[in-house]
């Protein structure tokens, strides 16, 4: 079976920076692999590369089997949902022509962008009635995260990215977001590609965790796998899991 | 002291409060369809920005005097005339339009402009939903300082043929006529107020949300 993204040998240059170096792995259908690293670990990078936002200086990036680069930039992108930390709403737009955009974009009939809108609202537990017609800023930061998740749904893209997405929310939130996400995977069957600095969320979401150290993938794995899994960087990360809280 | 308004005056300062809008609407009119698009263009091309800009900055320096008299003598723009004085305050008025419509651009936040790009949004659909939308705000705000500065202004254009209420204000100082000069001062004055509150009315009316 062949996967539906594929790093082949990705190589991405910043100026004198290399920030990722020969990334080579595959993302199967149905699968959340999670791209866990420190900052700067090139993990962002790796996401903007799979909807054409950045273009990689060697090797390529394949998605349904066709190069990033021989796609049309617009299609692609409409092709995939994207979710970013802060959600990224349009301020000028309503929750409900927020979540709407994409299908407003491909030019979808209006009475139908309404039931989509309402039937997402539903899905990601915001009651159309009460927030269709609010601004973004009339919304806590866990909401605006969840129209930001049913905006990237919109147009039922059969691949999601996840930059970060629930970073700015309290620990919380955080925790009723991820236990949704898991809801969805399950009931959508989604593909996700999900980027993290966070141990435990990567071990909560995914089905498979790629570690990135200074832009190279240092193991790909099951989330079982990589808490037995040996090296210096994956102590690190294991060892956030461990810290012990001494009240003083 | 006595300020008497006679039938013959108040006909004439409806025709000069006519001319003066007209002057100020043409010079904010070819204003406006030149700064907006600039500020456009200059918002995707980072290094002409400091050429253009300084452009604008160093016409809003030069004193609106000297500037109209640098006019006369040049070609075609130049002249005794309306033209003349129209060139010289689009110029005046290009600054704040260009500056705010750059301001209020590149102000967006850059999660919203990434997040729009990666929904696949076109380059247009960017600009004329996202973009120009969160800054119209800013831009208005400099049409706004625009429109009443140029009302000002445009008082001066009296002095080198332009017309407009300034030929009261100018009339008056050569006769040391009081009434004369309220008759061009008063009114420019108020349709400068209006201007800006209604300006700032709209203003507030786009708030984004």
């Amino acid at each position: 079976m062949s996967a539906l993204v594929a790093f082949r040998n990705v190589s991405c240059r910043i100026g004198e920076k290399e920030i990722l170096r020969e990334l080579s792995l595959g993302v199967e259908a149905g699968d959340t692999l999670v791209l866990l690293g420190r900052s700067g670990s090139g993990k962002t990078t790796a996401l903007k590369m799979v909807n054409g936002l950045l273009q990689p200086s060697a090797g390529e990036v394949v998605v349904e089997g066709t190069a990033t680069t021989a796609w049309d930039p617009i299609r692609l992108k409409r092709r995939i949902g994207y979710v970013i930390q802060e959600a990224g709403l349009f301020p000028h737009f309503t929750v409900e022509d927020n979540v709407g955009l994409v299908p407003r974009l491909e030019g979808w009939p209006p009475d139908k962008i309404q039931a989509r809108v309402q039937g997402l609202l539903e899905q990601v537990g915001l009651p159309p009635a009460e927030f269709a017609a609010r601004y973004p800023r009339e919304l806590s930061g866990g909401q605006r995260q969840r129209v930001g998740v049913a905006r990237a749904l919109a147009a039922d893209p059969p691949l999601l990215l996840f930059d970060e997405p629930f970073g700015a929310l309290d620990p919380i939130t955080r925790v009723e977001l991820q236990r949704q996400f898991l809801e969805l995977r399950r009931r959508l069957g989604k593909t996700a590609i999900f980027v993290t600095h966070d141990v435990r969320e990567a071990l909560v979401v995914a089905t498979r965790i790629a570690l990135l150290h200074d832009g190279r993938l240092v193991l790909l794995c099951t989330p079982a796998e990589f808490l037995r899994a040996q090296g210096e960087e994956i102590r690190a990360f294991l060892a956030c899991l461990d810290t012990k809280v001494e009240p003083s | 002291m006595t300020f008497e308004i006679t039938p013959d005056l108040a006909g004439e300062i409806m025709d000069l409060t006519v001319e003066h809008l007209v002057l100020v609407g043409v010079s904010m009119g070819i204003a406006i369809a030149l700064a907006l698009p600039a500020g456009i263009l200059l918002t995707r091309r980072a290094p002409l920005r400091r050429w253009v800009i300084g452009f604008a900055n160093v016409m809003q320096t030069v004193p609106s005097l000297a500037l109209f008299g640098f006019l006369i003598p040049l070609p075609l723009i130049g002249g005794i005339g309306k033209h003349t004085a129209i060139v010289a305050l689009v110029l005046y008025a290009l600054l704040p339009v260009l500056r705010n419509t750059l301001t209020g651009i590149l102000g967006v936040d850059p999660a919203v402009r990434e997040s729009a790009i990666a929904m696949g949004m076109t380059g247009r659909q960017l600009l004329y939903q996202v973009e120009l939308p969160l800054a119209a705000r800013t831009i208005l705000a400099g049409v706004r300082v625009a429109t009443v500065t140029t009302i000002g202004t445009a008082t001066i254009a009296a002095a080198i043929g332009g017309g407009g209420l300034g030929v009261f204000i100018f009339r008056g100082l050569a006769s040391v006529d009081s009434t004369l000069i309220l008759a061009g001062a008063v009114p420019a004055a108020l349709i400068a107020l209006l201007a800006d509150g209604g300006l700032g009315w709209v203003e507030k009316k786009l708030s984004p949300g």
